[in-house]
């Protein structure tokens, strides 16, 4: 950061920092108030349950940066945790082989969204809610009845703690931001994504490749949601078709981006917000057990919560001027 | 034959025309399955069940129209019903006379919130009622666990959900035409009709010739709120219980027919007829499904892939509309 123009970059992640301050202020009062405290046990715990969400929810910022948004990651995300629980066993060789197709059937997913909405031609939200039942439908295909295994080493690995006490899946979360977030963003395709996200008239006009930028959206979108899931399957040491775990996820992953500061109408955002966005979500539940809530009224708290983190954007209508600048 | 199609292509009424050459084509595959299919008893039962997707889808499209979404459906059709039941509990005699409207209020309500959250705080629906969603959810098992209230259906509700009282048509049927003619009536002769699909097309220009457009869309959330309760009570009367999550399988089923019925997802064009087509087509269709015998996971892939399948023919957007 060079010279005077501090301002704005600060303004451009404004919606990050904001994030980052009540995952911060949250996860603080949760320490504070942990019978333990500060320990790697509880760390890692907090951890696994906050990047499964986190990884979803960088999933679903990508589209809804190009104005669109994947009603799929859900279900991409419970299609790889069945499928995780069947190849991600045996030999390392084997397991790492079963990585890479589940990886590979995110893609997958994510490349026939774009494709149906590129070519197709459909509203991205129609699409993916459509080609989520089908992700669900092949979910259950693979298990009926929840089940299975997974490589109990690499499962230990990446759900454990690194030496030192730092919980393993935040250096998995470290990488994933490294090595698919970043060179996203600081390529043109991650341009042309928010370009597209402003305008797509403007866009199309300037002689963005559109095609391409939504394919490769929506495929590093089922990716990411296919990361998520095989996360899922080295913390549960199962696979479980569940349309209810699906649906949460993907209801959570839109909650989280906008706590992130992302718009929902496309053209400004970062997935690094919603990171945080995801972990500030994951807190407010684990605040309630700390609190001695009564279990009875916690799915009442949280709801409270979400409306109210989710409502805080309606703070900048005081500064509104002209009542024309609320209408588009 | 070509100038037919291409007129047919620029009118308003493709959806309709090829939602009702889907639906013919639907109950001819499913009538090689069975002979049951076209007899009038069958297709009343569809007609019946289909009612209370109907019901729901009424309320999507009229939010849908204005270029809004409500998530909220699935707790606010639970909360219709679980409150119906209730109300009969607490008041006795009393209650079970007021139980249907009451419960159809209390959506309203939870309608008239999400109203004022995207219409007023200008929270983009999407995000706003899914919150709405969570606190009902919240509410209901706050209600469920700490009172234990009854959630028994009332008799008027069972007669209304399952009884075929005129004529031999059921009456959930004859509800959703009621609800469909009022509905109609609203969309296509009112000015709050007009001013629904001005919304939905450009918010911007609505406001500047005039309409209160934040009012509009307050009321067309306070009516999606009771459709949606109106369908939980419908749906008690029908299972003679409310039970938590009963709304959950009706969220997606809604928003698709509604697309599939011809209303654009990002609103100001859509008719009525459409939406009406749109829910039988996904009744008609999950029937089949059901009958054919083949394992849930086809049942699933199946649904989604048809569905795909016919937007692909008759719902697609326009080469770059800028």
């Amino acid at each position: 950061m060079t010279g005077g123009d501090w301002h704005y970059r600060l303004r451009e992640r404004r919606g990050t920092l904001g994030a980052l301050l009540l995952f911060a202020a949250l996860f603080a009062l949760y320490i504070g108030k942990h019978p333990v405290g500060w320990e790697s046990g509880v760390l890692v715990t907090a951890t696994n349950k906050g990047v499964l969400l986190a990884i979803v929810a960088m999933a679903q910022t990508l589209p809804v940066l190009t104005g669109g948004i994947d009603l799929s990651v859900g279900m991409v995300f419970v299609l790889a945790n069945c499928l995780a629980s069947h190849l991600v066993v045996g030999t390392p060789m084997q397991a790492a082989l079963g990585v890479v197709a589940v990886l590979a059937a995110g893609a997958a997913c994510g490349l026939l969204n774009g494709l149906v909405i590129v070519y197709g031609r459909l509203q991205p939200i129609i699409t993916t809610l459509a080609t989520g039942i089908i992700y669900f439908g092949l979910a259950l295909g693979l298990r009926p009845v929840p089940g299975g295994d997974v490589h109990a080493g690499l499962a230990d690995a990446v759900t454990g703690a690194l030496p030192g006490g730092v919980p393993a899946m935040l250096a998995v979360l470290l990488a994933v931001a490294l090595l698919v977030w970043a060179p996203y963003r600081g390529s043109v395709l991650g341009r042309s994504a928010l370009a597209i996200g402003s305008s797509a008239a403007a866009s199309y006009m300037s002689g963005v490749a559109m095609d391409r930028t939504l394919l490769v959206t929506y495929t590093l979108a089922g990716v990411l949601a296919a990361i998520g899931g095989l996360l899922l399957t080295f913390v549960t040491y199962s696979g479980e078709a569940s349309s209810a775990i699906g649906g949460v996820y993907t209801l959570n992953s839109i909650a989280a981006v906008v706590i992130g500061g992302t718009s929902l109408a496309g053209g400004s955002g970062s997935a690094i917000g919603a990171i945080f966005g995801a972990f500030a979500l994951r807190t407010i539940g684990d605040l309630l057990f700390v609190f001695d809530l009564e279990p009875l009224w916690q799915p009442l708290f949280q709801g409270v919560i979400l409306l109210v983190a989710v409502s805080f954007g309606s703070i900048g209508l005081l500064r509104v001027g002209n009542r024309l600048a609320l209408f588009r | 034959m070509t100038a037919l199609a291409l007129r047919l292509r620029d009118s308003r009424h493709l959806p309709v025309v090829a939602g009702a050459v889907c639906t013919l084509v639907l109950l001819l595959v499913g009538s090689l399955y069975s002979s049951n299919f076209l007899s009038p008893d069958y297709l009343l039962l569809q007609l019946q069940i289909a009612s209370f997707l109907g019901l729901i889808a009424t309320g999507a499209m009229l939010v849908i129209l204005l270029g809004g979404i409500d998530l909220s459906v699935p707790w606010v059709v639970t909360v219709g019903g679980m409150m119906s039941a209730a109300a009969a509990g607490w008041w006795g005699g009393a209650g079970a006379a007021i139980a249907i409207p009451f419960g159809i209020l209390c959506g309203a309500l939870f309608g008239l919130v999400n109203g004022i959250g995207v219409a007023y705080l200008r929270v983009p629906s999407m995000i706003f009622t899914l919150g709405i969603n969570a606190v009902a959810q919240g509410l209901m098992v706050v209600q469920t666990g700490g009172f234990a209230p009854q959630d028994r259906a009332t008799p008027a509700m069972h007669l209304i959900a399952t009884g075929r009282s005129f004529l031999g048509i059921p009456n959930a049927l004859l509800v959703w035409l009621a609800v469909g003619a009022a509905t109609l009536f609203l969309l296509h002769r009112t000015r709050f009709g007009r001013a629904v699909y001005a919304v939905g097309n450009r918010e911007r220009a609505a406001y500047l010739s005039g309409i209160a457009t934040r009012r509009v869309t307050l009321l067309c959330f306070v009516l999606a709120g009771a459709c949606s309760a109106a369908a939980g009570v419908l749906l008690t009367g029908y299972s003679t219980k409310a039970y938590q999550a009963m709304g959950d399988p009706y969220l997606l089923p809604a928003i698709a027919a509604v697309v599939l019925g011809g209303t654009h997802i990002l609103g100001g064009r859509g008719s009525y007829l459409g939406t009406v087509l749109g829910v039988v087509l996904i009744t008609l269709l999950q029937s089949i499904l059901s009958v054919m015998q083949i394992p849930e996971m086809g049942r699933q892939v199946a649904y989604g892939l048809v569905i795909i399948a016919m937007l692909l023919v008759y719902g697609r957007g326009r080469r770059h509309a800028a």
